[in-house]
């Protein structure tokens, strides 16, 4: 990876470190897990059910809101306030400048999670005492979440390259809720006739099939997750990010900074 | 070797709901900038100044044309680690400290690690911002935000820096240590592109100068050369409060300041106007032909654009 990408993968971690909503964001998160112990406590036998799928609806929402919330400016409020202008008269090439942000926003929503995983755990173990070998699982619900995030962090770009940051909050949580419900649109694909059929079918290939992502139900019951699941669902996500922040770069790199 | 050859760059905006109506910004321009001088890019608000510098940044794509810098194609985007760019009106990220800034924008231009703290706090010093350590950007005044600008367009050493109203923001002192740096660049050899629609900088640091009007070429040349065309006027000080009745026969304008009188009278009255001072036994103090300042060249090129565009229409 060129160096140029690095210094602004840094520079927007650092400026997202810097933002205080972020902090209300990870307390928030990390509130409804601890809420999440007092819903436990309450549901007798079930507690680590409640907990793990309470905790890991929170880290996800929360995510979620962060990298739609972060990644909408991460391109138009650079133009908007003109700081573009100093970064793109230097060495750096325009791809380069999309890819570096990516990076940036990706990196800070690792952290994010990392650090609103632990609330979790901590949730977890003050309800169960002690953690089972199922829940390891709970790890791999937290890397499907954060590569979630990565598909949302590129397609909130992607808005953001050409639109501004109302309308790209709009279609990227429009994408994430169509994407959320991508098996019940096949479904409905599979149902429908005629135009619908092909409609349906044609949609739900282009939002992110985000369903697939969601293991937070089976690993609350303790079940494991398939290998052949793991490795689809990461190659998935590195396809579809690549091609959103393809298109992104496609659309930055033609655009003049008026 | 040419610093800046601008070859017919042209820029056409669609404008309007569905995009169809053209606007033209800046008709062909044809211009050349040698290496090692100040040159000064002049117009009136909206004439087309930042979008031609917006245009050599890679900022904005012409419509036609290109042009070369430092002997490169514009496009490569190796040669901009050799040049300086100071925008109108200059946004940093506020949440960083301007050493973090100007580390960041090292970094980007392929400054290496090593003395880059060093070249980082001198640059800091020379552009007058001192006590600043821990204060981040958006605790910045407008004229320190300016002289954070300048610092991040000349921090990389750059051959060729372009200054886009570089004393906008700026207070009177402010100004002159702009004026004082910018001389600086030019004594280390550097060539500096500089718009303003202030003719007084321009006219006190630059070696040559462009008018742009209307996204057109108005004119072009040294500012000696544009600013020495006598009028056919000559300009009469002589020390007194009075005016000799056989002066105001020969039609000049005079204008009584303290002790001295100022006038202004047609060239081939100059000697009548002598005969009737030493008459008088008044002392003369200076006989100098009237010649155009650039300002004047300045406004009589944009009317003779408007008077031109008049004609047509």
């Amino acid at each position: 990876m060129s160096a140029r990408i690095i210094h602004i993968a840094s520079n927007t971690f650092r400026e997202a470190v810097r933002d205080r909503v972020l902090y209300n964001l990870i307390a928030f998160a990390l509130l409804l897990s601890g809420a999440s112990i007092l819903v436990g406590q309450i549901s007798i036998d079930i507690e680590r059910l409640v907990v793990i799928n309470l905790g890991l609806t929170a880290v996800s929402l929360f995510g979620i809101v962060i990298a739609i919330f972060i990644g909408i400016g991460l391109v138009s409020k650079e133009i908007e306030k003109r700081t573009l202008y100093t970064v793109l008269s230097r060495p750096v090439r325009r791809w380069e400048f999309i890819v570096g942000k990516y990076f940036g926003l990706a990196g800070t929503l690792v952290v994010n999670t990392f650090f609103m995983a632990i609330g979790v755990f901590a949730a977890l173990l003050y309800v169960s005492h002690k953690f089972v070998g199922s829940d390891a699982s709970v790890f791999v619900a937290l890397y499907f979440i954060v590569l979630e995030f990565l598909i949302v962090c590129s397609l909130s770009l992607l808005f953001s390259s050409f639109s501004s940051p109302l309308l790209s909050a709009v279609f990227t949580f429009s994408l994430f809720v169509i994407g959320s419900f991508a098996d019940d649109l096949r479904g409905f694909a599979g149902m429908a006739q005629g135009l619908s059929h092909w409609l349906a079918i044609g949609t739900s290939y282009i939002v992110p099939n985000l369903s697939a992502f969601n293991v937070i139900t089976t690993v609350a019951h303790g079940q494991s997750v398939s290998t052949q699941l793991i490795l689809q669902n990461t190659l998935y996500a590195i396809f579809y990010s690549a091609m959103a922040l393809s298109g992104a770069v496609l659309i930055f790199e033609r655009r003049n900074l008026k | 070797m040419a610093a800046i050859e601008i070859l017919g760059l042209e820029k056409t905006y669609m404008i309007g709901f569905w995009r169809k109506r053209p606007k033209q910004a800046l008709r062909p321009l044809h211009l050349t900038v040698e290496e090692g001088e100040i040159f000064g890019f002049l117009g009136p608000n909206g004439a087309g100044k930042t979008t031609t510098l917006k245009m050599l940044m890679g900022l904005v794509f012409p419509t036609s044309g290109s042009a070369r810098i430092l002997g490169h194609d514009w496009t490569d985007p190796v040669i901009k680690a050799q040049i300086g760019f100071l925008p109108e009106q200059p946004y940093f990220y506020d949440h960083l400290t301007a050493h973090e800034l100007l580390n960041y924008y090292g970094q980007l231009s392929g400054m290496p690690a090593n003395g880059r703290n060093n070249r980082i706090e001198a640059t800091l010093q020379r552009v007058g911002l001192h006590d600043i350590k821990g204060l981040q950007l958006r605790k910045f005044s407008k004229g320190m935000l300016q002289r954070v600008g300048i610092a991040q367009a000349i921090l990389h050493d750059p051959k060729l820096v372009f200054l886009d109203e570089p004393m906008s923001g700026l207070d009177p002192l402010g100004r002159r240590e702009v004026r004082d740096l910018i001389e600086q660049l030019k004594q280390e050899g550097k060539t500096v592109f500089f718009s303003t629609h202030i003719l007084s900088d321009a006219e006190a640091l630059c070696d040559r100068v462009a008018i742009l009007h209307q996204g057109e070429l108005r004119g072009v040349g040294a500012v000696e050369t544009l600013t020495s065309a006598v009028q056919g006027k000559v300009e009469v000080i002589w020390q007194g409060t009075q005016v000799p009745a056989s002066l105001k026969a020969l039609g000049a304008e005079c204008h009584v300041t303290g002790d001295r009188v100022r006038a202004v009278l047609p060239e081939n009255q100059q000697d009548s106007a002598i005969d009737a001072l030493r008459r008088e036994r008044i002392r003369l103090i200076a006989i100098t032909p009237l010649r155009t300042s650039l300002e004047a060249y300045f406004v009589e090129k944009l009317q003779h654009s408007e008077t031109s565009a008049g004609k047509i229409s």
